[in-house]
């Protein structure tokens, strides 16, 4: 951990190069700059990912405190996620509404576009992209002021695993919760839509239930869930991450923040993407 | 015994420690002395640990601090307290939270009882009030924060202690309180102690041995007499002002008691 003291300073002077202006308009010397940081970020990712695995065995310590920390990320997160999924509920479902009025696809098809699209795609990607500004920011912040303010080097000099105390619980919590709340988002998400196809469709119960079940198959919840659990991983790794290697107090706090942010964000969509690609073969 | 043997650190371009050489022997108190910026802080991290040599090396109880594995080092730091300059609370922890966080023992942290007994105790050697465990380090002042902090770091009951200017920003009467602890720690429990200090009367009250950081090395070492009969330009000119001051204080103050 000292030494990452030193070596995240060095990560963060790297990347502070390129926001200034670049004298020398040397391409080259551009990309093989960009190529360094992101390598050395990458190197310090899988490592940060190795401490993780090596501390899960001590599970006395983070058990209690992920527990903590899944309860406030679950009753925090459980409004912003049910009222956005309502609205992409809602939202799918009139959409569908205004593509359907040709009449010549039968209308329960429209039921298994808005299942479909809540529970393999809206539902995962929202709440994730949601938890990555609100529980992403939270831990960079939290974890890049303890640093700063020596609390880290405080708890490594009391013979603690910082990786044990600090990272696995939030990594732990967020992972877990973070599926839970994708379920509650599909529910919710599925309900509000079904409500705004009936009312703006016409759409029957039994026309519903017939396109959900038509176009569903056994693998989709899997899939749901297997996205969420990475969602989950790259929501809260990366923020720790950014987090413990903040430099320079209030503004290096801020600048981790908005990192965790970003890059958890362009994380999940890059995620999305390729999930989709190897599991919807 | 704490050694530091060739310790070279820079930061960038800044050469901190200079093939620093360093003992404190079992049982000793040595006051480290030097101006503001001069790499005291850096060179007690070397110690536990936090911060890692360039080159050469740090044993601590024999052993090689830069080789440990980390549960080693995990071992060794819990018997090694560090009071941090800033204090370094925990602030999302009761003062309580905080300083039964200080119990490293795995055994000992189990037994509630103890530790509350514990708890309070440290509480009480730092002169706090056992209502203060209830706190938040955000509702207390930067003194008793400091004094939080030493009562965290002896919880444990280490054998080796690290103090980062722990009376800076206190008012004297607690400025004592927390040197005769220093004192009785050593003579009552024989802990090994480096304390970091800009107050020159308390680092000659309380040390066995006082030592000067400059330029990256030690400059000069010695008993209280030692120092004060050197010749050196740096201590006489770093002891002098401040022993002036504080004779002056002194005999101001022994003025107005006997008029
Ligand atoms: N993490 C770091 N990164 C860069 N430079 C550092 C770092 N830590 C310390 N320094 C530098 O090392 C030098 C010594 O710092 P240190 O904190 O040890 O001083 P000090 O002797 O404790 O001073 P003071 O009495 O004011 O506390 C300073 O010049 C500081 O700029
Ligand atoms: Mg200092």
């Amino acid at each position: 951990m000292a030494d990452r003291l030193k070596d995240s300073q060095e990560s963060w002077r790297l990347s502070g190069q390129y926001h200034r202006p670049v004298v020398t308009l040397d391409i080259r010397q551009v990309v093989g700059r960009l190529c360094l940081t992101a390598v050395s970020h990458v190197g310090r990712l899988a490592r940060l990912v190795l401490e993780i695995i090596r501390g899960l065995g001590e599970w006395r310590v983070w058990v209690p405190l992920a527990f903590e920390q899944a309860r406030s990320i679950g009753y925090g997160s459980l409004f912003i996620v049910i009222l956005t999924s309502m609205f992409a509920g809602a939202v799918v479902s009139l959409q569908a509404g205004y593509q359907w009025v040709t009449g010549s696809i039968p209308i329960y098809y429209a039921a298994g576009v808005i299942v479909q699209s809540v529970t393999m795609e809206l539902g995962p990607v929202l709440t994730a992209l949601l938890l990555a500004g609100r529980i992403g920011a939270r831990y960079a912040a939290e974890l890049g002021t303890m640093r700063v303010t020596e609390q880290v080097d405080a708890l490594e000099s009391l013979g603690r695993n910082v990786i044990s105390y600090l990272i696995i619980p939030r990594v732990v919590a967020g992972t877990l919760m973070l599926p839970v709340l994708v379920v509650i988002a599909d529910i919710v998400g599925i309900g509000a839509g079904f409500v705004a196809a009936k009312s703006s469709l016409g759409m029957t119960n039994g026309d519903f239930i017939r396109g959900a079940t038509f176009f569903y198959q056994p693998f989709d919840p899997y899939y749901s869930m297997i996205k969420s659990f990475f969602f989950g991983l790259a929501v809260t790794i990366v923020p720790c991450y950014l987090g413990m290697s903040t430099q320079q107090g209030a503004e290096g706090v801020g600048r981790s923040t908005t990192g965790a942010v970003v890059s958890a964000s362009v994380i999940i969509l890059f995620l999305d993407a390729i999930l989709t690609q190897l599991l919807l073969k | 015994m704490i050694e530091l043997k060739g310790v070279s650190k820079r930061f960038g371009d800044h050469i901190v420690l200079d093939e620093l050489d360093f003992t404190v022997a079992d049982g000793e108190t040595v006051a480290l002395l030097g101006p503001s910026g001069v790499g005291k802080s850096v060179m007690l991290k070397h110690i536990n640990g936090l911060n890692r040599p360039d080159s050469g090396e740090v044993f601590v109880d024999g052993m090689n601090v830069g080789l440990l594995k980390r549960k080693e080092l995990a071992r060794l730091r819990s018997k090694v307290g560090y009071v941090f300059q800033y204090g370094a609370l925990f602030d999302s922890m009761t003062v309580f939270d905080n300083i039964q966080l200080g119990i490293t023992d795995p055994v000992t942290a189990e037994d509630e009882s103890f530790c509350e007994k514990r708890v309070l105790e440290c509480l009480g050697l730092v002169n706090l009030s056992p209502d203060t465990a209830e706190k938040y380090p955000s509702e207390l002042s930067g003194g008793m924060k400091k004094r939080v902090g030493i009562a965290r770091a002896i919880a444990g009951q280490p054998r080796y202690l690290l103090y980062d200017e722990p009376t800076s920003g206190l008012d004297p009467v607690n400025a004592d309180i927390i040197d005769s602890l220093v004192e009785k720690l050593r003579d009552e429990l024989g802990v090994t102690s480096v304390v970091v200090t800009h107050d020159v009367r308390s680092a000659f009250q309380i040390a066995n041995r006082v030592a000067l950081l400059h330029n990256g090395r030690i400059r000069a070492q010695g008993t209280q007499e030692q120092l004060l009969a050197s010749k050196d330009e740096q201590v006489q000119k770093f002891l002098g002002r401040d022993l002036d001051i504080t004779l002056a204080q002194l005999q101001r103050y022994r003025h107005g008691s006997t008029l």
